[in-house]
């Protein structure tokens, strides 16, 4: 055997691009220039389209539906109802108990009762007009709290009305404190507003199946429920992502996918399905409106003494993802704070009220609304800072959950708030007659102020957050990578199902493969069912549990470049390491290249990963060790509020938030302000406003949402606290500056106002108390 | 649907009275919406955007005459010495996108009690152009609203221009919605002061089926400022006319309760804007030793 030549030579800088660098997303230049192809540009010669009848009613019977005028229109294709379900007609993701077409009963407003494939979308929601469905209206059930203790409601499902009820139980439930402050409070139902509506393409297959293309968040759980619908096994239904317009939760849930499906495999021809903006509000699941009471004790120096709290969440007319969401409210229900003696009833019910499910900050949002204020209540009843109350209670690593779960990785609460509260604050409102800016006003351009009637206030929040599933879920992401050479370059793909929903995956996928691989080419193939199950893109998981799997695969496709370079090099493998295209060994010394050593060859690797496993929840007393991680942010919100008017804007808002591994910095801040400006929109404008089960505002002209005149540019503190069982050390970063931005910007709202505020988001009135 | 591009008005005239059905297009900002939410399906849609001569203003006698075409955002660049009303309005109105398309004319065609443009239109006694093969009618503004999202227009009319006098005086507008931007008012206020007859003009939005004049609120105000001879003198205002005038301004409105706020804020709202920008135009007219400002 010859011993290789040793050449000396600069090894290099590391390849551009890897994990810790902010590389270009591979599809931003696209993004931006407005030439990505989302699923409602998906096209095929000879499509149909599908059109959906919705019931106008929140709660009915249908007597009977007449497709005849429907079916008689020139380019009608197919009309569809609960009868020509081949398979069965039920789906959701883990109670599998929403109809796919309404048969008889009809739980909300907007649920699909039959569908229509025509030649042109215009046709086919002219033929939906012509279909006439006899309703025997009912009176909807839309009082959560009814829903959930009235025993002489009427019940909505087999069962009754409560879907979960979770109680946590920890310490003596009969605790005392010297201070005790009681609060009952509200949250709205907020929508994921994303802006790609529901849509996607069905094609039916020569061997009978059927492919579908589809903006989602999880391609197997589609595929699991479609496969049920349709009486399908899963090498018959074939999904791949399509460009997906954001998610935030909304895309959880199957919406077209099933309908599409149908009508592709009835009409023998393409279908393709794209909601309007209105359509869309009834087609996807919101955040559950929450009623809160707290009761906080506390010592007098403000340490708690216990917390008890009542949630009861509205999940609507179907389960959706209604259980999960109880779990975290109830679980997180005291927030980011140690304490001794904890008392949560946590209901989930259902109404017919619009399916409530998955939403950024899933069960934790609207339980910070309610501790947050809390805290703020406290510290005012003691005269405390409110900063200085959280601190005093601020969970902190090795402390223990209300599940009596211990935290094992780095909290950092106390550092959080006390970087927020370190930022400078900005100068003073100007409030001349002649030194005025509009746009820096309550009110804005509108002109309803000229420093009249404002006063500036200052609120403090933190947040907690589970990150990936929980309560004994297997959670897994499987990724498949292949190394070869390709055009005299050492090529690495790398093939996962999980679903890149617009926050940065794809680019963080190329990064995990360009550090471990040493490669610089890495191309990301497009998510499909082809390879197994990447988990939900939700719960702020992915970078963590794909991300988790890519690693894993590239490990093992480095590992066998390694052994295969050692056979030839005749060196030990333990001794090699792969940087920049290159074969080092352990003396520095470049030995191979990798395109050499591979030649020919394609290393492929599959990997299927898991994190740590988490454990039920007793169901009597909330214990167990029930969560992966926990995510921390903190929020200082600065408003200027009218208070004449009513009227807020928000000046600043900074945030400080531990990411354990800033994988991709830009992407991470990225995610900080858009999270930061959805919870502004729930603090002061963002409602679907539901009266009787009826959505009255299904549009943006009146389901508003923030614009940059309303998102003041914010500062970031990104901490780096290692997680010692996750990739990386990464924490999962997409949810927790949703969570604390609502109950800050309340907050300072308060103190500018000096109003009791209980409610978001908050309205005009409510500052100025008319009615 | 047919889609109508004639090329002069008297084309468009004559389209209008052959098909009085067909649905005028100008920026297509309010029709675009329409037709989307298949709110309305008319067999014919009119483009008036080939027109040039809509796209035009002038002085027209002591007025200006500002063509049916005309966009906020050139109400804006071109006009704001004139019709500041008019202009502070245009600027509240949607987004720079919707402000480049969109007209007066087609705020006027939609007669919503939101639109924007009519409480300062109000305040400025404007009259409405209309045309139709059988002739020219001039509308008085405070005639035109007839109802919710309805007006005087006959259907074989079509709206040529709108004429308003310059200002004489300070103009104010203020609008409220619960984003700093790009929203539909939950109630708007317009105000103008007429020094030169002595007269005040205020108006509001989205607090009665109508765009409305508070005619209560502008009497109490002229009389006030009359009486106590403020015309001349220029001197503060009394802070217990300011708040009577709010009061008024709010008793004229008949507001609902609807997804934008409730009744009982729009009234309070009104009352707030009335006063702020009442102390607004008074220091303006102190300001300004000219009594004529035109
Ligand atoms: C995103 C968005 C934001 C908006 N924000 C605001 C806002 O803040 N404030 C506000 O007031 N409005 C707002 N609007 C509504 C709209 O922009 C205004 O009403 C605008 O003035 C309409 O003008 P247009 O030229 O686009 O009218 P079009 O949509 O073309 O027409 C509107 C109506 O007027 C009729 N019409 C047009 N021209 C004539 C004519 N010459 N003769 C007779 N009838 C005619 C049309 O038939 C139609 O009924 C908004 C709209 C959108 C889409």
């Amino acid at each position: 055997m010859t011993t290789p030549t040793r050449t000396e030579q600069d090894l290099g800088t590391d390849i551009a691009g890897g994990v810790g660098e902010s590389p270009l997303r591979p599809d931003g230049t696209l993004k931006v220039k407005g030439e990505f192809a989302y699923s409602s540009d998906l096209w095929l010669t000879g499509m149909l389209w599908g059109a959906t009848l919705r019931s106008p009613h929140p709660s009915a019977r249908i007597r009977s539906i007449d497709i005849t005028e429907a079916v008689r229109t020139d380019g009608v294709y197919a009309v569809l109802t609960h009868d020509d379900i081949p398979g069965d007609n039920r789906f959701g993701l883990e109670h599998a108990d929403q109809p796919v077409l309404a048969g008889d009963v009809i739980r909300y407003q907007g649920e699909p009762v039959a569908i229509v494939a025509a030649d042109h979308p215009e046709t086919a929601r002219r033929a939906v007009a012509k279909i006439v469905v006899d309703y025997e209206v009912h009176e909807p059930l839309v009082d959560a709290e009814r829903a959930a203790f009235d025993v002489n409601a009427p019940a909505l499902h087999e069962g009754g009305n409560v879907l979960r009820y979770l109680p946590i139980r920890k310490g003596d439930p009969d605790a005392t404190a010297e201070v005790v402050v009681h609060g009952e409070y509200e949250v709205g139902m907020q929508d994921q507003a994303f802006l790609g509506p529901e849509s996607g393409l069905a094609v039916p297959a020569d061997d009978g199946g059927v492919d579908l293309y589809v903006a989602t968040q999880w391609l197997h759980v589609d595929q699991k429920q479609l496969c049920r619908v349709l009486g399908m096994p899963a090498g018959k239904v074939r999904l791949s992502l399509a460009g997906v317009g954001g998610a935030f939760g909304a895309r959880e849930d199957l919406s077209m996918q099933a309908h599409a499906c149908l009508l592709a495999l009835h009409t023998g021809r393409p279908v393709k399905m794209v909601y309007s903006r209105e359509e869309s509000f009834f087609g996807h699941v919101h955040r559950h409106p929450a009623t809160m009471r707290y009761e906080h004790g506390a010592t007098r120096d403000g340490r708690l003494v216990y917390v008890k709290a009542q949630i009861i969440l509205d999940g609507g007319a179907y389960a959706s993802s209604t259980p999960a969401v109880v779990a975290n409210a109830a679980t997180l229900g005291v927030g980011p704070y140690k304490v001794k003696n904890v008392v949560v009833d946590c209901y989930g019910v259902y109404t017919n009220n619009p399916p409530c499910g998955a939403m950024r900050g899933f069960g934790a949002v609207q339980a910070a609304f309610g501790y947050e204020s809390q805290m703020d209540k406290l510290a005012a009843e003691l005269g405390m800072d409110p900063v200085e109350v959280r601190n005093r209670n601020a969970l902190h690593e090795g402390a223990t959950m209300p599940t009596g779960q211990v935290v094992d990785s780095a909290a950092p609460v106390a550092e959080l708030l006390r970087r927020v509260k370190a930022m400078p604050l900005p100068p003073e409102t100007s409030t001349s007659d002649d030194g005025y800016d509009l746009r820096l006003l309550p009110g804005g351009v509108s002109n309803t102020t000229h420093g009249e009637g404002v006063r500036r206030g200052v609120g403090y929040a933190i947040g907690i957050k589970n990150v990936c599933f929980s309560e004994g879920f297997d959670d897994y992401s499987t990724a498949r990578v292949t190394l070869k050479v390709t055009g005299g370059d050492a090529v690495a793909t790398v093939h996962t199902a999980a679903a890149e929903v617009g926050q940065g995956l794809v680019t963080v996928q190329q990064q995990i493969a360009r550090t471990e691989l040493g490669v610089e080419q890495v191309v990301i193939q497009p998510a499909d069912t082809g390879v197994g199950s990447g988990g939900s893109t939700s719960a702020s998981r992915q970078t963590y549990v794909t991300g988790g799997a890519v690693k894993a695969a590239c490990e093992q496709v480095r590992a066998r470049v390694l052994r295969q370079a050692a056979k030839t090099l005749d060196l030990p493998a333990s001794q090699l390491r792969l940087h920049a295209g290159k074969l080092v060994s352990a003396d520095e010394a470049v030995v191979a290249a990798v395109v050499d050593v591979l030649g020919d060859e394609t290393i492929t690797e599959t990997v299927t990963w898991r994190h740590r496993p988490t454990y039920e929840l007793d169901e009597k007393t909330g214990q167990g060790n029930a969560h992966v991680q926990y995510a921390f942010a903190a929020h200082r919100a600065v408003v200027d509020v009218d208070v004449e008017l009513g009227l807020v804007r928000v000046v600043q808002l900074d945030c400080a938030q531990d990411v354990g591994k800033a994988m991709n910095p830009d992407a991470v801040v990225g995610q900080i302000h858009g999270g930061s400006a959805q919870g502004l929109g729930l603090a002061v404008m963002e409602e679907i406003q539901v009266s009787g089960g009826v959505v009255r505002n299904p549009s943006f002209t009146d389901y508003l949402i923030p614009t940059i005149l309303d998102m003041p540019p914010m500062r970031v503190d990104v901490l780096e606290l290692a997680d010692p069982h996750a990739p990386y050390g990464l924490r999962g970063v997409g949810e927790p500056p949703t969570i604390s931005s609502t109950p800050a910007i309340v907050a300072a709202i308060r103190h500018a106002t000096g109003a009791d505020l209980t409610r978001v988001p908050v309205q005009p009135h409510h500052i100025t108390g008319t009615h | 649907m047919e889609f109508l591009r004639p090329a002069t008005w008297a084309e468009a005239l004559a389209a209008k009275a052959e098909h009085p059905g067909a649905l005028p297009i100008a920026g297509g900002t309010d029709v675009m919406v329409e037709l989307n939410f298949d709110a309305t399906r008319p067999d014919y849609l009119l483009d008036l955007t080939r027109i040039d001569d809509l796209d035009d203003w002038s002085p027209d006698g002591e007025r200006l005459r500002i063509g049916a075409g005309v966009t906020y955002s050139r109400l804006i660049t071109e006009l704001a010495d004139r019709l500041p009303g008019l202009a502070m309005a245009s600027r509240t109105v949607g987004s720079p996108q919707i402000r480049n398309r969109g007209t007066v004319a087609g705020n006027l065609g939609s007669a919503s009690p939101a639109g924007d443009a009519h409480p300062p239109l109000l305040t400025s006694d404007a009259v409405v152009e209309a045309h139709s093969l059988r002739g020219v009618r001039h509308i008085p503004i405070t005639e035109f609203y007839t109802g919710v999202k309805r007006n005087a227009l006959a259907p074989d009319e079509l709206i040529a221009a709108v004429l308003t006098p310059p200002a004489d005086g300070p103009q104010q507008f203020a609008k409220i919605g619960t984003r700093n931007a790009m929203v539909i008012s939950v109630t708007a206020f317009a105000l103008a002061l007429h020094p030169n007859t002595g007269t005040v003009a205020a108006a509001f939005g989205s607090a009665a089926p109508t765009p409305r004049r508070a005619t209560d609120a502008e009497a109490f105000l002229a009389a006030e400022l009359t009486d106590t001879g403020r015309w001349d003198s220029r001197a503060e205002l009394d802070p217990a006319a300011v708040t009577r005038f709010g009061a008024l301004v709010a008793e004229a409105a008949s507001p609902i309760d609807d997804v934008r706020g409730t009744a009982d804020y729009r009234k309070h709202a009104l009352s707030v804007m009335a006063r702020r920008t009442l102390a607004w135009a008074w220091n303006d007219y102190r300001r300004n030793q000219v009594r004529t400002c035109a």
